[in-house]
Parts: structure tokens; sequence; C-alpha cells
């Protein structure tokens, strides 16, 4: 990759709650032979603050995010959804502040943010990056990664190339888990009566592991299939893409 | 109809009482996803589909920004050629207008063509306060207005009802308003269909009076369409004296060439028909064939309202296809009555805050937020609508209409979630705390994942919304930002 720069950008969700997926993050790319550095002064990219509504709260979350990541040839996120919100949404805050300074430092950090399984095949050119999991595997595609930015079957690819692994196909798999943020909360009867169909759909195949690309769509559905003691669980891609369990 | 979705609880409300209604949950799910197939089926034949989908969006748009020529235009053409047009800032004004037609022709009845505007504008029940009586002829349609029901959806008003229901509807409401149902009426689709057909035959033949809305409007020719399924509008457009058209102002397109996108686009859209059974077109009165006497409401009610929202304006390029609705996971779950308007699902989750603007009722506040925003609908919107970002925008301004007052449980956990997320040193402080809870926890809780991480089984107060039904996982003794600090000290790099 020569000395190219490239900053984890980890997400709060899985900063504050899944420091494993930052962790494999980490783990996948030193093995890949990206010198990846983590800006300490990242937070969040605002989203749950634009998606409830509160753009002037989102304004110094957003200021946060860029003076962080302001610099690096590449940022790199293992979420679909915050990589969205920093692409498309942050015009949005910056624009709602005035401020053109603000507007500026957006319009230059938010193309090099990168979804970790873009940044994998599209960046460095790879889909098997060595990794080992001898499990029977589903893939939900979350629809912020999959409607919203386009990552198409670059996951499925990653994930083909995996060593032992088995995948199986998921029933009805583009179809919303209900997570949907503070909608989780607000509108928590939908939510789970969406986040329930979810579950029997991951329940159906068979699988022992639930992947996908986004921790707070994998909390949700992973919270239902707990409670159903399905005896499944949920992992995030990065975490099956750094494990060498069972190689050789 | 005498139901009325005036007074409908917010939305969360409304959607937990429909999601336990056992039987709209698997009529929901099987027609919702009947016609979401056949939709993907049909437009998959299109090899230049999303070409189509932007030329619409685009003629949508140029009609839009030019709206007060193409309506005066319109107006031009239409009063040249016999009828008479008429403007309505609003429902009153609009549904006046039908009464007084009706009134000066000294009828108790009219029979109308499906219509979205006209429910829009409650113009049933306000012909009724007169006196008149507006009957319903599309199939659906007939089946709400009998039950007294309220229509669930756009295209298939009766969507929430299966066949069993409506042989009951027809044996015991039919007598009151006509033509009886027959003695021996069962279940099966034939029969109900040709009950309907017979009670429906009195009406049309009788009628003086026909009310109509309009799918498009053309404005260079003075061209009306309707497409429809059923050829009940046919019959309302063509045999009584006199037409009554109540036409969104939005329905304009500027020349009749236009209608060729248009006209392949809501089949596929809404039927998932490649072509639909019939297209009705009629510009003006031609004497000595069909009504002699038309008139033309053309109507406001807040469209220029949704006009002037930047963001949002969008919206009014909506050829009301229901593919969105259908498509749409929350839709699917509760239908439409939950929307508490005749336009439900996530056009209706825009339209109605649009045009009657936000920060004045509790029940059109909740719209924007009954969406997960997993983009389904602007995926197979015919008319490239982007929802989901106009639902984040008009969230937006049902906050800021908000501020001010006494800021809400939700407002204070935003403004201190900003303030947390605006330094990092924040947030490093919160996850030390939120770590020692994950300790504590740790030994001392039963519950865990499947994996075997602790994990919260119920929480109480504001948590119980989570973990009513979920399993929160603990957080863990470790922040990733503490490892990263403890394994690679304060740099950037390891």
């Amino acid at each position: 990759m020569g000395r190219m720069r490239v900053a984890l950008m980890v997400t709060c969700v899985n900063d504050a709650m899944f420091p494993d997926t930052g962790r494999a993050v980490v783990d996948l790319l030193t093995r890949l032979g990206v010198d990846v550095e983590f800006p300490q002064a990242q937070t969040c990219c605002a989203q749950p603050m634009v998606n409830t509504g509160y753009l002037d709260e989102a304004v110094p979350v957003v200021r946060t995010f860029v003076d962080a990541f302001a610099g690096y040839d590449a940022v790199v996120t293992p979420s679909g959804s915050c990589a969205r919100a920093a692409r498309h949404q942050h015009g949005i805050v910056a624009r709602r502040s005035g401020d053109a300074d603000l507007a500026a430092a957006v319009a230059e950090v938010a193309p090099s943010v990168y979804e970790l399984s873009e940044f994998l095949v599209d960046v460095l050119g790879v889909t098997d990056v060595g990794a080992s999991f001898p499990h029977r595997v589903t893939y939900h595609p979350t629809c912020h990664s999959l409607r919203l930015l386009g990552v198409g079957d670059r996951p499925r690819r990653l994930l083909e190339a995996v060593r032992g692994l088995t995948l199986v196909d998921l029933p009805a798999a583009e179809e919303c888990c209900g997570f949907g943020g503070t909608f989780a909360v607000k509108n928590a009867d939908v939510s789970v009566a969406m986040g329930a169909d979810k579950a029997r759909h991951v329940r159906e195949t068979g699988a022992e592991v639930l992947v996908a690309g986004d921790s707070s769509c994998l909390m949700h559905i992973g919270g239902v299939l707990s409670r159903q003691r399905s005896g499944v669980r949920v992992m995030h891609l990065a975490e099956i893409l750094a494990a060498t369990e069972g190689a050789a | 109809m005498t139901a009325t979705f005036v007074g409908m609880p917010p939305f969360p409300q409304a959607a937990r009482a429909a999601l336990g209604d056992t039987q709209l949950r698997h009529n929901l799910a099987h027609a919702t996803h009947t016609i979401r197939d056949k939709r993907a089926r049909v437009v998959a034949e299109v090899p230049e589909w999303e070409e189509l989908r932007q030329a619409g969006a685009d003629l949508k748009d140029a009609a839009l920004a030019g709206l007060d020529d193409h309506l005066e235009q319109l107006e031009a053409a239409l009063v040249s050629r016999g009828a008479v047009v008429h403007w309505a800032r609003d429902a009153a004004e609009a549904c006046a207008v039908v009464a007084q037609v009706a009134k000066a022709h000294g009828v108790d009845e009219v029979v109308k063509v499906k219509s979205m505007v006209t429910q829009e504008i409650g113009l049933n029940e306000a012909l009724a306060a007169e006196g008149i009586s507006a009957w319903e002829t599309d199939l659906a349609e007939l089946i709400v207005q009998l039950a007294d029901d309220l229509p669930s959806h756009i295209l298939v008003p009766a969507i929430h009802r299966n066949r069993a229901e409506v042989r009951e509807i027809f044996r015991t409401r039919m007598s009151a308003a006509g033509r009886p149902a027959p003695a021996d009426l069962t279940d099966d689709p034939a029969e109900l269909a040709n009950a309907a057909r017979l009670h429906l035959r009195e009406k049309f033949l009788r009628a003086k009076v026909g009310v109509s809305g309009a799918n498009f409007a053309v404005a260079e020719t003075g061209t009306l369409v309707v497409v429809e399924s059923e050829g009940n509008g046919r019959m309302c457009l063509t045999l009584p004296e006199v037409l009554v058209s109540v036409v969104g102002i939005e329905k304009v397109v500027p020349t009749f060439a236009d209608l060729d996108v248009f006209l392949r686009l809501l089949p596929r859209s809404s039927t998932g028909e490649r072509m639909n059974p019939y297209t009705s077109m009629w510009h003006g009165v031609t004497p000595g064939d069909g009504p002699q006497e038309m008139h033309v409401v053309l109507l406001d009610n807040g469209r220029t309202r949704a006009l002037a929202d930047e963001v949002g304006r969008q919206a009014l390029r909506c050829i009301r296809c229901s593919a969105c609705l259908n498509v749409c996971p929350v839709y699917e779950r509760v239908g439409g009555h939950a929307y508490g308007s005749v336009y439900p699902g996530p056009i209706g989750a825009i339209l109605n805050p649009l045009m009657k603007g936000v920060g004045v009722d509790d029940q059109t506040d909740s719209l924007p937020y009954a969406s997960t925003l997993c983009g389904a609908c602007y995926e197979v919107c015919p008319v490239k609508i982007d929802i989901p970002s106009i639902l984040v925008d008009l969230r937006s301004q049902v906050v800021d209409a908000h501020r001010g007052g006494r800021p809400k449980p939700e407002a204070l956990a935003m403004k201190g979630a900003a303030w947390t997320f605006s330094d990092a040193r924040r947030l490093g402080g919160a996850e030390r705390l939120s770590g020692l809870v994950g300790r504590v926890w740790g030994r001392v809780g039963r519950t865990s994942l499947p994996g075997g991480r602790p994990a919260f089984g119920r929480l109480p107060g504001p948590g119980a919304r989570w973990t009513g039904a979920r399993d929160l996982p603990a957080p863990p003794r470790e922040s990733f930002r503490a490892w990263w600090r403890r394994t690679r000290g304060r740099g950037t790099r390891p």
C-alpha cells in the first residue's frame, strides 16, 4: 500500500459496546500490511442526532469528526451506516451550521471514508483475507450498506473466501431488521415485530452465526435471538474476517 | 362512509394496536408480498427502467417548476373546450363546489370514480351533510364504504379485509344502500364481484352526476386522464350528464407526449401489470357524447406549502402508485390505518406533514418517525422521490418546531449525547463509567447472550423499551479507546 495514511473510525457503538469489532479491524488490517492509526479525538458520526432531527446538536459532533479525520488518505469504518452518514449527511449538517470552513472540511474528509468491505475490495484489492472460520454462517445485508451506500456483493465475496466457512442464504435477506436507530425505542413495538421476523428467517437457515456489517443492527437482531434462547450468536463481518480459528 | 381519521392517536400507539390484529397481519403480509413480487417481475422486463424513472422525475420536476404557467394553460385549454374551471384553496372550498353542482341539478346522489383527492378532502362526508349520497363504485372502495370502514391502502383500500369478511359486509350492508346481495352469496371472488356489479349497475344507470379525480391533467390540450382496472371509472365518466373532476394542482403535466412515460411507469409500479385495463382520457365537452356539462376543480389544500419546501417538494412528483407501501416493512406490519390518513405508508409519512405542516398536532409530527429509513421505498419509487432524505429533513422540522418550550426527555438526551460526543475526553469518561457497570454486572448478572457475553435481561424505566423483547449486551469492561491506549499508548500509531 505504500505509505498511505489510513485511519480507523471505530464508531461510538463499537467503541463503547463492541470493542472486539474494532480490535478485529486492527488485527485484519495489520495482517494485510496496513499500518492503521486510531485518531483518539474521534467520537461519533452524529447520525443519532441527524436521524432523530437534532441538526443543531449534530454540528459540534461533525466538527469533532472532521478535526479527528482530516489529512488521512483513507478513513475505514466497520459500519455501512456510519460511513454513509459521513459521506451523505455531514454536508447537510455543515450547511445548517452556516460555517463555510466546516463545509469545506466536510467536503474534504467525506470522500475518503470507506466502509470496511469497500476498503478491502476496492482499495486493497483483496477478497481472500486469509481468514479461517469453520462454522455455518448466514449474512444479513444491512439496509444502509445495501441501499444507501451500495456495497453490493463485496461482503459476500469476502465471506466466500473464508476457509471452512459454510455460507447459507438468509431468506428475505434484504428486508430491514427493524433497528432503525432511535426507531428501535420510539417505535419499539414495530421494531420488535420486524426483528422477530428477521430472527425467524435466521433460525430457518440453521446457522450458528449471523454476520452483518453493522453492530447496531446486530445488537437488535442479536437481542431478539438471545431472548428467544435461539442458540444463534451474532458477529460483525470484521470479526470473521480476522478469525484464524482452525487454520492449518 | 361515516368513519373518520380525525382524532387518531400518534403513530406508535396506533401501530401497537394494529400489530395485535392477527387478521390484518396475515392479510397484509400476503397481499403486500404478492403485489411486491408481481411488480418486481414486470419491472425486470423493462431494460430501460432506470432511464424511465429518471425521465418521470425530470418531467414532474419541470412541470412543478413552471406550475403557475402550466395551470393557467390548463385552465385556458379546459375553458376553450367547454369545461368550467374552479379554483379551490382547501377542502371546504372544493367540497362546496361539488355540492353546488349537485344541488344545481337537483340530485340527491352522485357516483364516484375511485379517487384519492376526494377522500383527502372528505367529499363523501361533506356531501352527506348536504343530503347527497356519494356512491363509491370501485369494488374495494365499495367494500370500505358499505362497512363504514376506512381505506388502508392507496390502491387496494380494502387490503385489510379477506373474502369471508367481504361476503359478510355484502350480505348485511348492501340492502341499505340499494340492490341487496343474492341470498345464497358465497365467498367465491367471482360471485362477490358479480354481486357488486349488479348492485352498482343500478347506480351507474340512474346517476345524473359523476365525480372523479384525475391521474394526470395535460396543460397543452386540457386532457384529463383516469387510469383504472375495473371499468367502473369508464361508466362514471361517460354515463352521467354532468361530470365534476377534482384535481390536485400537482397532477398537471405540460404536454400530451409526457403521458408516454407515466403510462408506462404507473401500471407496472402499482398493480404489477404491463398495462392497466382502462385508460380514459377526455378534454372538455363533446356534443352528443358523454357528459354535456363538465366542471374541473383545481385544488391546492397544502400543495403549495409542500412546493415551498426545498427538500420535500419532490414528494409532489408522486403518481399514487403505492409501490412504496407494498415494499415498506413498517406498512406491511401495521397497515394503513395506523398512519391516520388516506395517504398511508412511506409517501403518507412525508405528504401529510408536508401538506399540513409540522408542530401543530402530535399525530402528524409522529409520521416522519414511522420509518427505519431502510430505503426500500426510494428504490422502487417510479419518480425517484428520495423518501428517506425527506423523512430526516421533516424530523428536523418537527424538532425545530418544538424548540423553545420545555424540552422533552428525548431533547435532553440528545443534548447530553451531543455534549459527550463533542469531545473525546468526555466520551472516554462516559465509557469508564459504563465499563464499571459492565464489570459489576459481569459478576452479579445472570443473563448472557449466546456465546456467553453478559447481558441485561430486563431493564427498568426507559430501558424497558429495548429490553421488553430484546436482551441487551452489558457494556464491556474496557472500551476500544481504553484498549488502544493501554496497548499502544497515547499516539495514534501502534
